[in-house]
């Protein structure tokens, strides 16, 4: 008999503080599963965001700093210019990235800084409890838009990977998913080849992970993830934005 | 090393490599934009970096992880950019981490004016971030000064694990003197071996803000306050100026102290016995200089070219607010050696 | 026949069912008698169809399935 399937050494040993079914949990582990598997814990450094991931340090079994809100690009940039050598990752959720920290994201973005940023979308602001976040879809419910989302008043969800796949900086970004097993193998694959083109060195790198909040959405996990494929994807959808590794450029 | 004529922006920046100082991020704004053009130059040369950043807050946010990286790091700003440079300043702070921050005051509040002032105190020595802490300051009043005291904020910075705040003015920015450039370190500096670095073989490091457990979060700023304490008692630095005889004194730091000192020649000749406690520190404020003096002065004359934000803390070192009086000129007046002159003879009893 | 193993750390299950959505054999259920420290009532293997697919360790937020394979 062989274990096919067990917990990344790359992951401490903490119980994670999130909801029952919030896909931070999937994304933290696949993270740590990439640079587990390309030997590379040893040389990581997290920057990690205000928000429900504020305490992701803690379960990532390498170095770690917390970031001011939305300043994790910055932070990071000024870690990977001392640490050159160095594998430097910010995460961070839509409120930290797409709201109080556009400026930030989309000019480590321009700069192509040698890091990657792994973007955690999922159209609410969960740590303080259910606000409407940049990325809430129209029509969506949150506790600052009772009644649904409405564009006359709180204007329009960002698209952050094709606003940052207009840019020269960028050297790869895809947008994903973990609403299904075959999701969760897709995006393992972003992340790895997010960080191998930040190993070469060949640029700034994105992957956006459109995400649930069961807990502020009022679903079941289950339904949550429903959600995700029938609403959320359709408005986000799933693909590579920019690679120019790829034939040709991207 | 033979001295040097250079403009005190200029001079703080080659003061900062020689110090060891390899990172700057910074932004530009007048009167310190000659800081980051030299850098940008200068840096690269001894295998350094230099990043424009896209704001304030992202260059603050930039030190903040070069800091956490290890490295020697330097940010400049005036003061509406150092007021955007609090958020950073307060997470620095949190999180025990040296860096040096020149701020070259302007006239404010808001935009205010881009001539030079000193209406910053409150924000830089009182901490202008949120929650409990304190910044190293330090006030020079000269260019040669500003150099010696950037080398030795490095120091400071790596030995307390402060942010170490120099706080000139355009003045000082902007004009030209000799200065010659022969950095000691202060201390033996042990190895960084909190950095983030990789964890190698070794266990992981963390850089950390968030602190859930209030009992917990109480501790981290007790633990900040006994390195105050230490601060405090170590690192008092001040210039005392023909105090021997006299029985005023003025206080007065930076640019402003200058004038006073040839307002100090002009009233002696007349006859007045007035000297000058000069603060070169901020923080801790040089108490241990009232200390001493405060039995043969009558009155404190503290000048400033801000509307007396330094007056409480006179006050608190002399501990008799009666014996304070204040002149100030504010939104970026250099008061002249006439104006203080005529301030100080009003206190004491008119012409001799 | 079983082709694999699912073995839940019960402890750290928070019962969010999502492994129980995905699995193709419908090898697990959320126990309807067990409740962990934490309030919850954790997944079980409640068959031995298993495959080892590895689809509920995927959807596992918590890294709570190991699985084998015979």
């Amino acid at each position: 008999m062989a274990v096919v399937f067990e917990k990344t050494k790359a992951l401490t040993d903490l119980k994670m503080h999130y909801c029952p079914g919030c896909a931070h949990g999937i994304v933290h582990r696949l993270l740590a599963e990439c640079l587990e598997e390309s030997g590379d814990v040893k040389d990581a450094i997290v920057a990690v965001p205000v928000g429900c991931a504020v305490f992701a340090n803690k379960y990532f079994n390498f170095d770690g700093i917390q970031c001011a809100h939305g300043r994790a690009p910055a932070t990071a940039t000024g870690v990977k210019r001392v640490q050159k050598d160095k594998i430097v990752i910010t995460y961070q959720g839509d409120g930290d990235l797409a709201s109080i920290g556009t400026c930030e994201i989309v000019h480590a973005a321009a700069r192509g800084e040698k890091i990657t940023t792994i973007f955690i979308n999922n159209g609410i602001y969960g740590m303080t409890g259910g606000q409407m976040a940049p990325t809430t879809l129209p029509g969506m419910k949150a506790t600052t838009a009772k009644n649904g989302r409405d564009p006359a008043v709180n204007g329009f969800p960002l698209r952050v990977s094709e606003m940052l796949a207009t840019l020269d900086g960028p050297a790869y970004i895809e947008r994903v998913s973990v609403s299904t097993p075959a999701q969760v193998t897709q995006a393992k694959k972003a992340i790895q080849k997010a960080l191998e083109i930040q190993k070469k060195g060949l640029g700034f790198t994105f992957i956006e992970v459109v995400s649930s909040c069961p807990t502020n959405w009022g679903m079941t996990p289950v339904k949550a993830m429903e959600f995700v494929r029938e609403k959320m994807i359709p408005y986000y959808p799933l693909g590579v934005y920019k690679d120019i590794t790829a034939e040709g450029g991207k | 090393m033979a001295k040097v004529l250079m403009k005190g922006n200029e001079a703080i920046g080659k003061a900062a490599i020689e110090a060891g100082c390899r990172y700057f991020f910074g932004y530009p704004i007048t009167p310190q934009s000659e800081l980051p053009e030299y850098l940008s130059s200068e840096l690269p040369k001894v295998g350094g970096m230099f990043v424009q950043a896209e704001s304030e807050v992202s260059a603050i946010n930039m030190v903040y992880g070069a800091a956490a990286a290890g490295a020697r790091v330097l940010t400049s700003s005036s003061s509406p950019g150092i007021a955007l440079k609090q958020e950073g300043i307060g997470y620095i702070t949190n999180a025990s981490l040296p860096a040096v921050i020149v701020n070259m005051m302007r006239g404010g509040p808001g935009l205010g004016t881009i001539q030079p002032g000193q209406a910053d105190y409150h924000m830089t020595v009182k901490g202008g971030s949120n929650g409990d802490y304190q910044n190293i300051v330090v006030a020079p009043a000269s260019v040669q000064e500003a150099v010696d005291m950037v080398m030795e904020a490095f120091d400071l910075a790596d030995h307390y694990r402060v942010p170490v705040i120099v706080l000139a003015d355009g003045l000082i920015g902007q004009m030209m003197e000799p200065v010659e450039f022969h950095y000691v370190p202060k201390w033996d500096l042990p190895e960084k071996d909190w950095a983030l670095r990789g964890k190698g073989d070794g266990e992981k490091h963390m850089v950390e803000n968030l602190v859930m457990e209030a009992r917990e979060c109480e501790e981290w700023n007790l633990a900040h306050y006994r390195v105050y304490r230490k601060i405090e008692e170590q690192e008092q630095d001040w210039e005392e100026y023909k105090l021997e005889d006299a029985e005023y004194a003025f206080v007065a730091y930076g640019t402003v102290s200058r004038i006073v000192k040839s307002a100090i020649s002009q009233l002696r000749e007349e006859g007045y016995k007035i000297g000058l406690i000069r603060p070169k520190k901020l923080w801790p404020f040089p108490q241990k200089a009232f200390d001493r003096w405060d039995g043969q002065i009558k009155k404190y004359l503290d000048v400033e070219m801000s509307m007396g934000q330094m007056v409480q803390d006179v006050a608190y070192a002399c501990n008799d607010k009666h014996k304070i009086e204040f002149y100030g000129r504010t939104g970026g007046i250099v008061p002249g050696v006439e104006e203080i002159v005529v301030f100080a003879k009003k206190i004491m009893g008119g012409d001799k | 026949m079983a082709k694999g193993k699912v073995t839940i750390n019960e402890d750290i299950c928070k019962g969010c069912g999502l492994c129980v959505s995905v699995c193709p054999k419908q090898v697990l259920e959320l126990s309807k008698t067990k409740i962990n420290a934490s309030g919850y009532n954790p997944a079980e293997a409640v068959n031995d169809e298993c495959i080892a697919c590895t689809s509920c360790a995927k959807m596992c937020p918590d890294c709570a399935i190991t699985v084998e394979r015979f």
